[in-house]
């Protein structure tokens, strides 16, 4: 990509003029004045986030070879938090468990905002607008807070959800203390939040879909179920392989709805690695050890947002 | 749901058929929608209306069985009783000093850095742009623990400083507000910078006004995302006067609570009721923003 837009930067006549009206002025002073200029506007923002982003990047990057606890003296110790990452198996079961979150998280939030989005993506349906705004409400609304509103929900005694289901003849029992029902529980909650963002993202690619596409399939005979299968389907794929990463990347951070819902109980089901973090990092002080698996979650996040960058590109590249 | 794919070929056909006779189906096709999004729509809610009717709700009503939605008997009890359990007015101030430093500061520090990435030709502008779009990627647990050390170095723990300080410049703020500034006319600055005006007036005086939809966009999404977040007030204050509404609330949760959910309710009630005010502010160009920041 970096190719691409030096060759386009360079013929753009921007890049010429120094040269045509060299003989005027010393481009390496105006070069100086900008550059100044633009310090002047840059420093504040370079300052924060050189402190608070680049500075502790590196400097997690040190303590994962490290045993500091925060305190006191801190000893090279090699590679041996992250061996312990891929042994120890309180970290495993919650890597295990961030993996089955972001399952039933993911493909839940994607299809529940997709299907909504089709129903929504006809600009003359009635209470459109009070539609979109209402199912997009819960994306304002703290995950803490939610979960505190769904734990009195589906409370064992005196949950409404809980007494509806149960008059329908589905028993949940005590869902939080469940290690069956306990991580698909929270993972609803993130679903609950989560999916009138999504949705809103789709509901904008729908709209950029050519009408004549469709205009053309009807007239070849193409019914409602071939249309979605052949159009819809294909000139959302950006869409969709869009929202399902950058959902997926939302998975691996779960962390407020567990903390509030079941504090990673019951019996550990429900730890995330960002848990581990937390208690790694902030109760045990073992931040050697916090800062390993920190470095290990910024992988796998990078590693799927350059899965989505090479994707975007590509697809880009096609389309030009 | 194969019935109501794809809307826009039903109006199409719609139009095309209203001349010879009314399309039936069609309207046959929207009432079921509509039905079904009201049905969505009604369980999403759900959440949203336990906390606004329990919060009334009396203590005897909450625990009762079988249990209901909206209260028999009106009550303020529950506003009251959490003003006992937590330095409430505290927390909600905090909450509004955070989130509204947060973004009162990540505006101006982004907005003057996207200015300078957008109209001022500076050398090594495209490596800046790439080392911020690549720390777009970095979660910000994964900083978590060194940021802590920092501010406990500085002796920033359970101050304001260590709550707004490290978030009062983002990469996404900056990349975002790029993008828009981009998108305005060249000609619009040029003609002031023709006349002698500094870059500062030209970002004040030019840009920024015509930037405000961004601008107020950013403000509500870094707003929103402060005041709800929990992990960052978790780490940064340890005093519980410290503590934002969010990380607050969380005080009273845990398995074996003694604190009653109508307390709860009345809490998270008065948590997300200044972000309903705004949203409903701002809503219709905040989800259009939403939808065109997701996909560029």
């Amino acid at each position: 990509m970096s190719t691409t837009i030096n060759k386009k930067n360079l013929q753009s006549p921007r890049y010429r003029a120094p040269a045509a009206i060299g003989g005027r002025r010393n481009p390496a002073i105006g070069q100086r004045r900008k550059n100044f200029q633009a310090l002047g506007f840059l420093v504040p923002a370079l300052l924060i986030l050189g402190a608070f982003t680049a500075w502790p990047m590196i400097s997690a990057l040190r303590l994962s070879f490290t045993d500091a606890s925060g305190f006191g003296k801190e000893e090279w110790v090699g590679f041996e938090n992250y061996a312990r990452i891929f042994t120890d198996p309180v970290i495993l079961n919650a890597v295990a468990n961030t993996a089955l979150y972001a399952l039933l998280f993911t493909p839940t939030a994607v299809a529940l905002a997709l299907v909504l989005a089709l129903l929504l993506n006809d600009p003359r349906l009635p209470f459109r607008g009070f539609f979109r705004t209402a199912l997009f409400l819960p994306f304002i609304i703290s995950l803490a807070v939610a979960a505190i509103a769904w734990t009195y929900l589906i409370d064992p005694q005196v949950g409404l959800l809980n007494y509806w289901l149960s008059s329908a003849g589905i028993r949940l029992g005590n869902v939080l203390q469940d290690p069956i029902l306990a991580m698909p529980a929270v993972a609803f909650v993130a679903v609950w939040k989560s999916f009138g963002f999504y949705m809103v993202i789709f509901l904008a690619g729908l709209q950029e879909i050519p009408g004549s596409l469709y205009e053309a399939a009807r007239v070849d005979g193409a019914g409602a179920w071939t249309r979605f299968r052949h159009v819809t389907m294909p000139m959302l794929s950006n869409t969709t392989a869009f929202v399902l990463i950058f959902a997926l990347i939302a998975a691996l951070q779960a962390f407020d709805q567990i903390y509030v819902m079941t504090g990673g109980g019951p019996y550990g089901h429900t730890e995330t690695v960002v848990m581990q973090i937390y208690s790694a990092g902030f109760r045990k002080l073992d931040v050697g050890f916090a800062s390993a698996l920190s470095y290990v979650l910024l992988a796998a996040t990078l590693l799927l947002s350059v899965i989505q960058f090479v994707f975007f590109g590509k697809r880009e590249r096609e389309g030009e | 749901m194969s019935t109501t794919f794809p809307p826009q070929t039903l109006n199409s056909a719609a139009r095309a058929r209203t001349t010879k006779r009314p399309d039936r189906r069609s309207v046959l096709n929207k009432a079921l929608v509509v039905t079904l999004l009201a049905i969505a729509t009604a369980v999403i809610l759900l959440p949203i209306a336990i906390i606004a009717f329990t919060a009334f709700k009396p203590a005897t009503e909450v625990n009762a069985f079988p249990p209901t939605l909206i209260p028999a008997q009106w009550t303020l009890d529950n506003f009251a009783r959490i003003f006992q359990e937590l330095p409430f007015l505290r927390l909600i101030a905090n909450s509004f000093i955070f989130a509204g430093g947060v973004t009162l500061f990540a505006l101006l520090f982004d907005s003057l850095a996207a200015y300078a990435l957008a109209r001022i030709d500076f050398t090594g502008k495209r490596f800046l742009l790439i080392a911020i779009i690549a720390s777009l990627m970095i979660p910000f647990q994964a900083t978590l623990v060194p940021v802590y050390q920092l501010a406990s170095d500085l002796g920033w723990v359970n101050t304001f400083a260590a709550l707004i300080v490290p978030r009062a410049a983002d990469a996404f703020g900056i990349f975002f507000l790029r993008q828009f500034f981009l998108s305005l006319p060249r000609d619009l600055d040029n003609a002031a910078r023709i006349d002698g005006a500094s870059e500062w007036r030209v970002y004040w005086n030019i840009i920024l006004p015509n930037a405000m939809p961004a601008i107020l966009t950013l403000g509500v999404f870094v707003f929103v995302n402060n005041w709800n977040d929990l992990l960052w007030p978790l780490i940064f204050t340890t005093d519980k006067d410290m503590g934002t509404l969010t990380s607050g609330l969380t005080l009273l949760t845990g398995p074996g609570g003694i604190v009653p959910y109508g307390v709860m309710m009345a809490g998270a009630l008065v948590a997300i009721l200044p972000l309903m005010a705004v949203f409903m502010f701002v809503q219709r160009r905040f989800i259009e923003s939403v939808a065109t920041t997701g996909l560029k």
